[in-house]
């Protein structure tokens, strides 16, 4: 197998644990704008505790998206970020917002009155992050061709289509589903688990709608998902498969099996990803930068590679320990029979 | 203002700004470090609300230092896709363990700062020293990176482009290797001298608070320590910069022409036109003396290369000496310091000691701000030296203007409400004398809630 082939393998999953992640975290904070009334206080405790410790590590895996990149893949990420400077500019503005309240919120320092206003700043660009995250991938996926036309042609049209828009709220509400059935498990009061159940449902179903119409849009947006997705026998199979793993994930909610659930969907938002990946293989930025001819230096990816092998082995023992240690019920116990919760609390503090 | 200067101004505004938070995510968890591992040996409380304080100081200041991290690593690009394009292959090693740097030193923070009642003590402090010394690797990678862009290794260029490329090669440079210690010093002795003066200031009202007390030796002993190694590892990389940056010393130094045995300078103003430094206080022999042991040795002048190769001297020369100046006054405090230890058993006593602490706390700050300007704006006109300009680096999009003048505005904000909280943290820290596990008459329950920070938030 090339280098090449494995380190835009690492990439990918570095992306896919960035939307797992770091993308549930923005979810969690779109759920934000919705939280009203007295459940706004458990709301925002839950977030409190389900997002302190990990969110900085959650975050990292977008470094890691961008520096495996520019290593790798120079000319790609040079295109990426030369014909996407306004959106990636607009993400960058939403990233700081987001990581900028949440430290602010944690800071425990009595901000009065203005604590109301950390947490809409926290919703709104929680919101627009992923938005434009989405939007980026919309226009990557579209094709970036080499123009050398005037402002507009080469800065905005790209990306200001209606296919990156679609994207951009597709990965909106994907993030936010993702998040509402996490929450669904980490809540321990019953209100809050019904919430986001809910929640998760509705979401679960938007998201399902959504898929269909990105992937319509996409026969003129981004021809070459269409004739993926919809010309090839795995293409087809692939399109099963999430429909498959998005209605069982809903059907998993209905009965509330939010573990089962929570399976069904990361591995529906895996498929997602992952089929835009191998739709587009083996283009990095159709229509000209593919993953070989937009390679580094082979003794480049050989270290790179290397690097990526002994990090790996000090990353993934970290990061299970520190799933191990907060999320240890979320992420390791079993959906209780009945979910009273008075049980789930004990569980909480294993 | 033309897109150039636009995109330098930018990110020479994001630098400055990461670079404070960068540094207290690589001085304050060894602090913090120290106070737990004296709580665990002592038993003493006050040591362990010492510990939380400063851990609360490290969580808010580093999730701060993320995100404008995070808007660095978009801003390589977004701003210099020329350099990038060229540059990543080569020194994307470094990034990337970098990366790993970041990740490890996220994932223990996580586990410090929330795993309190959930590690073993042992298992806690140990995180803690994974985030210290994370820090300081993360700061060691990016480093050896900027140090590239100073004296670019591991490569071949054919036809304007890197052939043979050697990604160790480049990373192990010879000033990044030199810059790196000078960094890490750096780091340790701002983020110690910027701390004790903040412990000195409420020595000086409430001189028997053992908080503070407590707090202040260690912050000394950490800044202190450092600041005397500091010109040391300075006179070193000095040595660097003039073997393979002969302009970029020569602009530091404000030597116009070259010349042997030639005086160190203090002050004065570089005149440009007549090509000469004005009013400056000469050290005869001294600069060939500290670069190359002796006194009629010859230094470059910035003649030595085409007018259009020099960096803006004033810049740099100005921010070098500022640099210089500060470095001198800390060790000299650190040495007063040490003298007081020595003769007197204590530095908490003098009131003389703990004011010029006081005014000597920014002065850290003050000399990275400069010392990174230095560094940076003596390599102008290069974004690699010798290899690549900085105005071939830049990226095509224009009205930069326009980023520069919302992210001027986002950072002034940033730091107001930074300022504001760290403020509020301090100013919420324990003002009577707190309590040791023998001593009842003081009030533990106030103490714990200020200091753990759980007052009731108004909803």
């Amino acid at each position: 197998m090339n280098l090449e082939l494995i380190i835009a393998g690492a990439l990918l999953i570095a992306l896919t644990f960035y939307v797992l992640t770091g993308g549930a975290d923005y979810g969690a904070g779109v759920w934000h704008l919705f939280a009203r009334g007295a459940r706004s206080r458990a709301y925002r405790a839950l977030i409190d505790q389900a997002l302190a410790p990990i969110w900085e590590a959650n975050h990292v895996w977008l470094i890691f998206v961008l520096v495996l990149l520019f290593t790798a893949f120079p000319p790609a990420f040079t295109a990426i970020v030369t014909n996407l400077h306004i959106p990636l500019t607009f993400l960058l503005i939403g990233i700081v917002m987001r990581g900028a309240s949440l430290a602010f919120r944690y800071a425990d320092v009595p901000f009065g009155e203005l604590h109301t206003q950390w947490d809409r700043l926290f919703a709104l660009a929680s919101l627009l992050t992923p938005f434009w995250l989405g939007v980026a991938i919309g226009t990557i996926v579209g094709g970036l061709p080499a123009v050398s036309g005037n402002f507009v042609a080469t800065y905005i049209s790209p990306w200001l289509q209606v296919f990156p828009f679609l994207v951009g709220l597709f990965t909106v509400v994907l993030v936010s589903y993702v998040a509402a059935a996490y929450l669904a498990v980490e809540a321990v009061d019953e209100r809050l688990i019904e919430d986001f159940r809910w929640r998760a449902i509705a979401a679960g179903l938007a998201v399902l709608l959504l898929d269909e119409t990105v992937l319509l849009a996409s026969r003129n947006g981004a021809p070459i998902l269409w004739d993926a997705l919809t010309g090839t026998a795995w293409g087809a199979a692939v399109q099963f498969g999430t429909a498959t793993a998005g209605l069982a994930a809903i059907v998993c909610l209905w009965q509330k099996r939010f573990r089962w659930a929570r399976l069904c969907i990361v591995g529906q938002v895996t498929l997602t990803l992952w089929a835009w990946a191998f739709a587009q293989f083996p283009y990095l930025v159709p229509p000209q930068l593919t993953i070989y001819n937009a390679a580094a230096p082979t003794l480049t990816l050989q270290w790179l590679l290397l690097a990526l092998g002994v990090g790996a082995l000090l990353l993934f023992p970290s990061l299970y320990y520190l799933f191990r240690v907060f999320k240890q019920q979320a992420m390791f116990g079993h959906d209780d029979p009945p979910p009273s919760g008075e049980q789930r609390r004990k569980g909480g503090h294993t | 203002m033309p897109d150039l200067l636009a995109a330098r101004s930018l990110m020479a505004m994001s630098l400055g700004f990461h670079i404070i938070f960068a540094v207290v995510g690589i001085g304050l968890p060894l602090m913090m470090v120290i106070a737990e591992w004296r709580w665990l040996r002592t038993g003493e409380e006050v040591y362990l609300t010492l510990t939380k304080r400063w851990a609360k100081g490290t969580a808010f200041l580093f999730a701060i230092g993320a995100i404008s991290g995070t808007v660095l690593s978009f801003q390589l690009g977004l701003l210099w896709p020329g350099f990038m394009a060229w540059a990543g292959p080569i020194i994307g090693l470094a990034f990337s363990l970098e990366g790993f740097a970041f990740f490890t030193e996220a994932i223990f923070l996580g586990l410090y700062l929330y795993g309190w009642r959930r590690l073993s003590p042992a298992a806690h402090l140990g995180a803690g020293i994974v985030v210290a010394v994370s820090g300081a690797a993360s700061a060691l990678f990016v480093v050896l990176a900027n140090g590239w862009m100073q004296t670019p290794r591991g490569f071949r260029i054919v036809d304007a482009q890197p052939t043979d490329i050697d990604p160790v090669a480049a990373m192990l440079n010879p000033s990044g290797l030199f810059q790196v210690p000078h960094m890490i010093l750096a780091a340790y002795a701002a983020t110690g001298f910027v701390v004790a003066g903040i412990h000195a200031f409420r020595l000086l009202r409430d001189p028997d608070n053992q908080f503070h007390q407590r707090a202040f030796v260690i912050a000394c002993v950490v800044g202190g320590v450092s600041a005397l190694f500091q010109p040391v590892s300075g006179d070193i990389l000095a040595n660097v910069v003039a073997k393979y940056q002969p302009a970029k010393l020569a602009a530091f130094e404000g030597q116009f022409s070259t010349e042997s045995g030639a005086p160190f300078r203090l002050g004065g103003i570089p005149d440009l036109e007549q090509g000469r430094l004005r009013y400056a206080i000469e050290i005869p022999y001294a600069l060939s003396l500290m670069l190359y042991l002796d006194p009629h040795a010859t230094v470059a002048g910035l003649d030595a290369v085409p007018r259009e190769e020099w960096p803006p001297v004033g810049v740099v020369r100005t921010a070098f000496q500022i640099m210089i100046l500060a470095g001198i006054w800390m060790a000299t405090v650190a040495l007063w310091g040490a003298w007081l230890w020595w003769r007197r058993g204590s530095i908490v006593r003098s009131r003389r000691f703990l004011q010029t602490m006081v005014v000597t706390a920014p002065l850290g700050f003050l000399a990275i701000e400069a010392g990174w300007t230095a560094t940076e704006v003596g390599r102008q006109p290069w974004i690699i030296t010798g290899v690549m300009r900085t105005a071939e680096a830049v990226t095509p999009m224009p009205g930069l203007i326009v980023p520069l003048m919302f992210f001027g505005v986002l950072y002034l904000f940033l730091a107001a409400v930074v300022a504001w909280v760290l403020f509020h943290q301090i100013g919420s820290s324990p003002r009577e004398e707190p309590l040791r596990r023998n001593r009842g008459e003081t009030r533990p329950k106030e103490l714990t809630v200020r200091a753990y920070g759980t007052e009731k938030k108004p909803e």
